[in-house]
């Protein structure tokens, strides 16, 4: 097993024929992922080669479902187009977007996910502005490069994307049954708590990484909820401890406004939840190793 | 991005929002100009985005042109928490009956809008919500309906207002949520909206914070913006994500989750060596070219607190060894304005042939250390040298 992404994954890429969306369709593909088609209305009926693979191009997400099966979609569409995408995608009740696009407006990833919450979540949405998910050995839905680590009984759940690479690069020789990178966006699909619920219920993880950094309240829900609800060792790092207040740092939603969303209060909280903080990405690794030892 | 208090009162008025005459002026003759243009009881409004601007000598009501002037005479140079003042804003004076609280906002903890609404209004939104949260209401507002006229009204009267003064203000709570949406607000306050003696509703101060992700979709190239510090101005023009800090060692890395990291790891390097921090935040993202490694160094190498500089990279879609000719194709491109030492720390995609041409090109400034921690030693230990 492992969480959301696995080797019955059928994946369609929407905006697969721009210029990211054809460098990572690509990349995928030689990854190992089953890869079934591509969304474009304007270019819809063509067919395209990637890697000796005949793609087909389809004008919807719904079609490109009738037609191949899919229950995956990765979104590749600039910002202006991603809300729309987005709900095309939950229109046609995909049962797993995946939202790689940075950048987009906040209030349109707000909408999107009202719509979503209003259809009665029957799409997991990953993202906006997330490296996606990988399941390694069995599939990968984003732009994680395939071959950092491969599969193994951690759980990883990230709002960065090179700290997502950095941990799993960290952990390869014992390997992770997913990885996944929420997104550093201030309104996204999927939380560190659903990432959570999801390891503690899959027999495959036995340990769990949570990366967070500053902005928001993510962090501190989550350590109330591993505190209520997960019983498998979880290992926390966040970033931005030196960020100062009042400026974004990166990511959209990385800021300390005021008093909230600092990284302080984030370590402080997963400490009070009985879990334990690595200072660097490298004493993080080392925590868990410790961890997996004694598993 | 969040607006000056005129820029605001422009936006609500360009929305149908009631407001009053307001002109901005930046010197005393032009607060006497436009004092004696509006005519009667003027405010002088101190331009800064800071709070208690009033405590702080920076709004003064004046009966007269000449007094404008003279009071503006005062206001003009004040620090206010920092900031120092070099606009203000004549506005018309208003005869105020009553004061309300009306609010707006992104609620990223349960990824919807949020309504704040109070019948008490005047004072500062935080002490309300503390010495009085009964009287504060919070509203969840769902992004795809919005407020219409019924919602804004089931807010008002959550907020205390009686029917009467509920059927006034709510027209005013739908505009700006128009606000809010058409112009991809996070925040959009009024405080105080105000009853006047004579029955209006004004929204006599506002403040309104923007989404930098939605400025593509809106004309504001000519909006005063921040005065940004030299660096990040060159920074921006080099559309690198840069952020100045106050600290010697120079950071540059790729995604913002391990740039942040890195300050971090270098802050806690720093406290082993004479207490030195990092310099700056700067995230050169995916696709680390030769062009904008040289770019990044070249905005690094301007900052004369820098003393060492500090490139982390993981290379994940980029290849280690593209970054590594990036970095000696920018040296190359820097020639002797280079001076200061670079630590470079490489893993990932392609990793030995990143080392690889790093070492053959044995650029003298350069040191390649194998991990995160230990680069960040070795740079804050070049930079306490």
């Amino acid at each position: 097993m492992a969480i959301f992404l696995d080797e019955n994954s059928r994946i369609i890429v929407q905006g697969m024929t721009g210029a990211e969306g054809m460098k990572h369709t690509r990349r995928m593909l030689l990854g190992g992922s089953n890869i079934v088609g591509g969304v474009n209305p304007r270019k819809a009926g063509e067919v395209v080669d990637v890697e000796g693979k005949q793609l087909p191009v389809f004008g919807t997400v719904a079609e490109a479902m009738a037609a191949t099966g899919a229950n995956v979609s990765v979104i590749f569409v600039p910002p202006a187009f991603a809300k729309a995408a987005m709900i095309e995608a939950i229109d046609a009740e995909i049962p797993l977007a995946v939202a790689i696009t940075e950048g987009i407006p906040v209030h349109d990833s707000a909408v999107a996910w009202a719509y979503n919450v209003e259809k009665g979540l029957k799409t997991r949405l990953i993202g906006p502005n997330c490296p996606g998910i990988i399941s390694p050995g069995k599939s990968n839905a984003g732009i994680t490069p395939s071959d950092i680590c491969g599969a193994g009984p951690i759980g990883l759940v990230s709002k960065s994307g090179t700290l997502t690479y950095q941990m799993m690069f960290e952990l390869r020789d014992i390997g992770m049954s997913t990885a996944i990178g929420i997104g550093g966006d201030p309104v996204i699909g999927t939380t560190h708590i659903d990432a959570l619920a999801a390891f503690e219920a899959d027999p495959e993880t036995k340990a769990i990484v949570l990366i967070g950094e500053i902005g928001g309240d993510s962090e501190e829900k989550a350590a109330a909820y591993i505190k209520a609800h997960v019983t498998k060792p979880v290992v926390a790092y966040v970033a931005g401890f030196t960020a100062p207040e009042g400026k974004t740092m990166g990511h959209a939603g990385a800021i300390v406004s005021g008093s909230a969303g600092t990284a302080q209060a984030k370590k402080e909280a997963f400490e009070a939840a009985g879990v334990k903080v690595g200072k660097t990405p490298s004493e993080t690794a080392a925590l868990m190793r410790e961890v997996y030892k004694n598993l | 991005m969040d607006l000056f208090e005129y820029q605001a009162r422009d936006m609500f008025e360009a929305h149908g929002v009631p407001v009053l005459q307001g002109l901005i002026a930046d010197t005393p003759e032009e607060v006497e100009a436009a004092a004696a243009k509006i005519g009667g009881v003027v405010v002088v409004k101190a331009q800064v985005k800071a709070g208690g601007r009033g405590k702080a000598g920076g709004v003064k009501v004046a009966k007269s042109p000449a007094e404008a002037m003279e009071l503006s005479e005062k206001i003009f140079g004040l620090n206010i928490k920092d900031h120092i003042v070099k606009r203000v804003m004549v506005a018309q004076g208003a005869s105020i009956a009553k004061e309300f609280y009306f609010s707006v906002l992104l609620d990223r903890s349960n990824r919807t809008f949020l309504s704040l609404c109070s019948v008490e209004g005047g004072m500062e939104i935080e002490q309300l919500a503390e010495e009085r949260p009964e009287a504060l209401a919070k509203v969840a507002v769902s992004a795809t309906k919005g407020i219409d006229l019924a919602e804004a009204l089931s807010i008002a009267k959550q907020g205390g207002f009686d029917d009467e003064t509920a059927a006034k203000v709510a027209p005013v709570f739908v505009k700006l949520y128009d606000v809010f949406v058409k112009e991809d607000a996070t925040l959009v306050e009024v405080n105080p909206l105000v009853l006047t003696t004579d029955g209006d509703i004004i929204a006599l101060d506002g403040k309104v914070s923007l989404d930098d992700n939605a400025e593509f979709r809106h004309e504001r190239e000519s909006m005063e913006r921040d005065q940004l510090d030299p660096l990040e101005a060159k920074a921006k023009a080099m559309d690198l994500n840069y952020v100045k800090l106050d600290g010697e060692v120079g950071i540059i890395g790729n995604g913002a989750g391990l740039v942040m990291s890195t300050l971090d790891v270098v802050a806690y390097a720093g406290e082993r060596h004479g207490g030195v921090k990092p310099a700056n935040f700067l995230d050169i993202g995916g696709g680390a070219s030769a062009e904008v490694m040289a770019a990044g160094l070249d905005v690094i190498l301007n900052d004369p607190q820098v003393k060492s500089v500090f490139v982390n990279v993981f290379g994940g879609i980029t290849a280690c060894d593209a970054v590594a000719n990036g970095i000696v194709g920018a040296l190359k491109t820097l020639g002797d304005s280079a001076t200061k030492p670079l630590v470079v720390r490489l893993d990932g995609n392609n990793v030995l042939e990143g080392r690889y041409i790093l070492e053959q090109a044995a650029h003298p400034l350069v040191t390649v250390v194998d991990t995160m921690d230990e680069a960040a030693d070795k740079a804050a230990e070049l930079a306490n040298r």
